[in-house]
């Protein structure tokens, strides 16, 4: 895979030894926090300063020592690490707190019991999970085939204007914003039903797929791009016919970045809270018919119990977080279960 | 170089992972503290409704609305009953379109609102009545001052801008007693459309229209000041900021400190004890539909412990439905709200003021008004 | 798509066409018109539903008293933060992808790759609670720093108490189209030819040389395509924006960290149409128009741009 450890340099060439980078990282720690504390910072202002120092004066030393080459790559992997480092803290910290807020009604009773009846403390999220995992199952039943059927158009049969402007308006079709795609899709719904109450997790799926289709098929036409021409024409080369070469060449080499493209689009719409409001409605009770009626959904349930928890307020916000903690769950599991599918599907190589 | 897919493997692990995932959600068919699915006929005596009705509005009775349900499905097994709480606007226009059997919003409809959704009422009237009334607040953070009291003038004063500092000489004026600091006033108001600003500046309008010369409205009329969504996000906002001031519904501010208002000579701090007096003290709007029961609430009262800075919202319903079911689950839902039961429920739910009991009975009356023949 | 002949070029003549190829062509043909007629019905609504705005009651338009006074400073206000929250998460999002594929040792990264794909999960009511509670407050001090020493900047102005600012949100939103971005540069990285790679080593380049010359040459397109995935996101994104901001919807400023902000068209949508009633709703579904035809025009710019500079390469 990828290559690793500076084995290259010749031996003529004068090379940092590898404890250098700590010894420079230890004299910026030092360095930043004594400066920080002298101009009056804060732990923040340490460790930036720190961090400068170190960027600065690591890559100044290697490109004086090592060469202007060799240097410049110890800058790159010091920004790359560091730029790496810097985006983790927030990503990190979001998860802490989901995690450690979401721990507090963690039981037995939160799966197990809807919201139908409970006031104040207790209850459940039962009905909201099911109405989420229905919802969000139907949405990638609709969207997944959709979106890399198009993406196969357009990089396998694609010419000409029509590409062209679908292309172009997938991308337009991601800056839809989502209480806009809630809208449409409740208009939708008022044309074809004539009824103007009419809720349901269909109507809900359909909202959520106006989101999710974009994303699918931006991504998956990116890695179906990046199938080596050479596989499909070995294929053809065999007198293997077009759509067999796709659907047992391009699909299965390319599976796993379809996957992470199908997994990634799921979860951006999984979080969506207006679009479900004006389609799926909102229920306390369970509702398991797709097709009819209110179904509650995880999003909704996190952003009510936020925003209107009633009396105590903490057993609301609980319960909130909870959710949103279980909602990034169900994504994982998801998330697992698409990867497994990759892995079977993946290539062989032998 | 491809081997062909496995699928033994595929049908090994993907189906039953797939067939447990959906039959774990399902097999159980139903949250424990569900009634089973058998629908209305296992249930109850005959009195008991059965069906369902949906109702969408005003979010700032939602806490009240999920307590109002919880008691009724209580007496009616059979019956569901959901709320979709997609703000006033949204619920007035659902119930205009027929989208909802009733609606809650934070303002009455106007004489053209009600004529528009009579066009939904089958032949019946759209009628409004109040049923859930809440104090509003002035909720503050600011270290070391525990019982801060403003009169009208002050407090318009430091939601228009005017006063900026906390120990100006109106604050000190209302306060002698305090020791206040020179922090800077952070006056935090609502960003979102609300039913609770509107209230807030109409109670600043009609209490201090010298200083505060907007009429009520539902989007915070003037610049500057920190701006947060919903009732949740100005209570987070005024709990991180040393120095800020906002208004949010009482039941909410748990944790911050909230000021007095003057009222005539007395200072009255929110209570919903004292929201039902200024509610009293308060004139029904005339010249309305029969059976329709609003207030324009009387923020100048200077009845003894009343608190002016309050919400009403009201419950949007027909006299007449095309289904009769609906009405007559309508017509229950409706009577448990305004009965001192269901009244007292929301008390407890969302530290809501139970409705003075000649309200409620006017209230009930124009229930009555909902016909369920078929 | 510089090292790689386009496929679609050659079809055709090599392969064998038969029944089972025009099925198939024309089904994958009907996803790809199916997703413009889904396309053209969201327009076509969007435009029908605003039109009754233009006929608006003067009184019936808030703050400014005319449409283009109270879109201008949506429009801006949304284009800044997503232009700002683009600018944060696109380099970030290449060198966590870069890290992923070609640094972090691969068990490790494969976790880290898990990490990230996650946080796409996050519900955006949660980043939105996050912003208001943990990032926040922690960008105070900066914040006054920033309005110390650099506040003859006008984009670093008289500073807020709180933190709520437009680079506040936009700082959030970066964060929230991360995932995305990085997903999508990771898998086009990960494609990279092993033999160029191997060859550009094997010529003495150094690690940083060799991404320079065989991997990000390679996944420019990737790049492009991630970002503006990112950028629709940062556009279209509602409640995170509407938690964290504190706004003011009239205002056009360049402070980028005082109290009042200028609000996003989507964030605005969020606020308002909850209350909203009658000829307000369609004035909002104008505005969502409006945002439809930015995000129109800058994924227009952008396609123009990148295959104008594509030549060059």
């Amino acid at each position: 895979m990828s290559p690793r450890g500076p084995r290259y340099g010749s031996r003529t060439q004068r090379q940092l030894p590898n404890w250098f980078l700590g010894v420079t990282g230890v004299g910026s720690v030092v360095v930043g926090t004594a400066g920080a504390l002298g101009l009056g910072g804060g732990p923040v202002a340490c460790v930036v300063l720190a961090l400068v120092i170190f960027v600065i004066g690591s890559s100044g030393i290697a490109i004086a020592v090592e060469g202007r080459r060799r240097g410049i790559n110890r800058l790159a992997t010091i920004l790359v690490c560091t730029a790496f480092g810097i985006a983790m803290v927030p990503l990190v910290s979001v998860v802490y707190v989901v995690i450690k807020n979401g721990l507090a009604r963690f039981d037995v009773q939160f799966f197990t019991y809807s919201l139908s009846g409970v006031i104040g403390a207790g209850g459940g999220a039962y009905h909201a999970i099911v109405g989420t995992v229905y919802i969000t199952l139907l949405t990638a039943v609709i969207s997944v085939p959709i979106g890399i059927l198009c993406s196969i158009y357009l990089v396998e049969y694609g010419r000409g204007p029509l590409a062209r402007a679908i292309t172009f308006f997938v991308d337009v079709m991601t800056g839809i914003p989502s209480i806009v795609a809630g809208l449409f899709a409740f208009a939708l719904f008022e044309l074809v039903t004539q009824d103007p109450g009419y809720r349901s997790g269909l109507a809900g799926a359909v909202a959520l797929s106006v989101l999710m289709i974009p994303v699918v098929v931006r991504s998956t036409e990116e890695v179906l791009r990046l199938v080596p021409a050479e596989l499909r024409e070995a294929s053809y080369a065999l007198g293997t016919r077009k759509w067999k070469t796709i659907v047992r060449i391009v699909l299965p080499t390319a599976i796993g970045g379809i996957v992470t493209g199908v997994t990634i689009s799921i979860a951006r719409v999984t979080g969506e809270t207006a679009p479900l409001l004006l389609t799926a409605g909102f229920s306390n009770a369970t509702n398991t018919n797709l097709f009819d009626g209110r179904m509650a959904n995880l999003p909704e349930y996190i952003y009510f119990q936020f925003t209107n928890p009633g009396v105590p307020v903490q057993a609301g916000v609980d319960r909130a977080w909870t959710a949103a903690l279980v909602l990034i769950m169900i994504v994982m599991l998801l998330n697992l279960l698409a990867r497994l599918v990759a892995r079977i599907f993946r290539p062989k190589i032998s | 170089m491809f081997r062909h897919v496995n699928r033994k493997t595929l049908g090994r692990i993907v189906l039953p992972a797939t067939l447990a995932l959906s039959l774990g959600l399902t097999a159980c068919g139903g949250a424990a503290n569900e009634a089973s699915s058998g629908g209305g006929s296992s249930s109850g005596g005959s009195s008991a409704l059965s069906g369902s009705i949906n109702g969408a509005g005003s979010s700032a009775q939602s806490a009240a609305m999920t307590a109002w349900i919880a008691g009724f499905q209580q007496a009616n097994s059979g019956a569901q009953v959901n709320y979709d709480a997609v703000g006033s606007g949204a619920g007035v226009e659902q119930f205009t379109n027929k989208g909802v059997a009733f609606a809650g919003s934070d303002k009455y409809l106007t004489s053209d609102q009600l004529t528009a959704a009579n066009a939904a009422c089958a032949g019946g009237a759209a009628l409004d009545i109040p049923t859930y009334v809440s104090p509003i607040a002035v909720a503050y953070n600011l270290k070391g001052v525990d019982d801060l009291q403003l009169s009208p003038t002050t407090l318009a004063g430091i939601f228009a801008g005017t006063i900026t500092s906390w120990d100006d000489a109106a604050i000190k004026a209302d306060n002698p007693k305090a020791d206040l600091p020179s922090t800077k006033i952070t006056p935090v108001h609502r960003s979102d459309k609300s039913g609770t600003t509107n209230n807030f500046t109409d109670y600043l309008n009609k209490t201090a229209p010298e200083t505060w010369t907007s009429a009520a409205t539902e989007t915070w009329p003037i610049n500057g000041g920190e701006s947060a969504k919903g009732t949740s996000g100005v209570v987070a906002v005024l709990k991180g900021g040393d120095g800020t001031i906002g208004y949010a519904d009482e039941s909410q501010v748990s944790g911050l400190q909230t000021a007095k208002v003057k009222v005539g000579s007395s200072w009255n701090g929110p209570t919903a004890d004292g929201a039902a007096k200024a509610l009293t003290d308060s004139k029904a709007v005339s010249g309305r539909p029969d059976g329709d029961l609003v207030f324009d609430v009387n923020r100048t009262t200077t009845a003894d412990g009343a608190y002016p800075v309050l919400l009403v919202s009201y419950e949007i319903f027909c006299t007449k439905y095309a289904n009769a079911d609906q009405a007559k689950l309508v017509k229950g839902l409706l009577t448990y709200i305004v009965s001192s039961e269901g009244q007292q429920a929301a008390a407890k739910a969302a530290g809501s003021a139970p409705l003075p009991s000649e309200i409620a009975s006017k209230a009930k009356e124009s229930v009555d008004k909902i016909s369920t023949d078929s | 798509m510089t090292t790689i002949s386009s496929p679609s070029a050659r079809r055709g003549r090599r392969a064998r066409q038969s029944g089972g190829d025009a099925v198939f062509a024309g089904v994958s043909l009907a996803a790809g018109i199916a997703i413009l007629v889904v396309l053209a019905g969201v327009a076509v609504f969007l435009i029908v539903q605003s039109v009754p705005a233009f006929s608006a009651a003067k009184s019936d338009i808030p703050g400014a008293g005319s449409l283009l006074g109270y879109l201008a400073p949506l429009a801006f206000g949304t284009v800044l933060s997503a232009v700002l929250a683009l600018l944060f998460a696109v380099p970030l999002a290449v060198a966590i992808a870069l890290f992923i594929t070609h640094y972090a040792p691969r068990r490790l990264a494969q976790a880290l790759g898990y990490l990230v794909d996650l946080l796409a999960a996050v519900p955006s009511v949660v980043f939105g609670l996050w912003g208001i509670f943990w990032l926040a407050p922690k960008l105070v001090p900066l914040y006054l720093w920033l309005n110390d020493n650099l506040g003859f900047l006008p984009i670093f102005g008289s500073p807020s108490v709180t933190g709520r600012t437009i680079l506040t949100a936009s700082l959030v939103l970066a964060v929230m189209i991360l995932p995305i971005v990085t997903a999508i540069c990771r898998e086009v990285f990960l494609q990279a030819p092993k033999l160029q790679e191997e060859a550009a080593l094997a010529l003495g380049a150094t690690r940083w040389e060799m991404i320079r010359m065989a991997v990000l040459p390679f996944g420019r397109a990737g790049i492009v395509s991630g970002a503006m995935l990112g950028l629709g996101r940062a556009l279209g994104e509602t409640l995170a924006v509407a938690l964290v901001l504190s706004v003011d919807p009239t205002l056009i400023t360049a402070n980028l960290i005082g109290t009042t902000n200028p609000s996003t068209i989507a964030a605005n949508i969020a606020l308002q149409f909850p209350e909203s009633f009658g000829v307000s709703v369609n004035i909002l579904i104008l505005s969502g128009l409006l945002l439809f035809v930015i995000t129109f025009v800058v994924n227009l710019a952008a396609r123009t741009i990148v295959a104008k500079s594509a030549v060059k390469v």
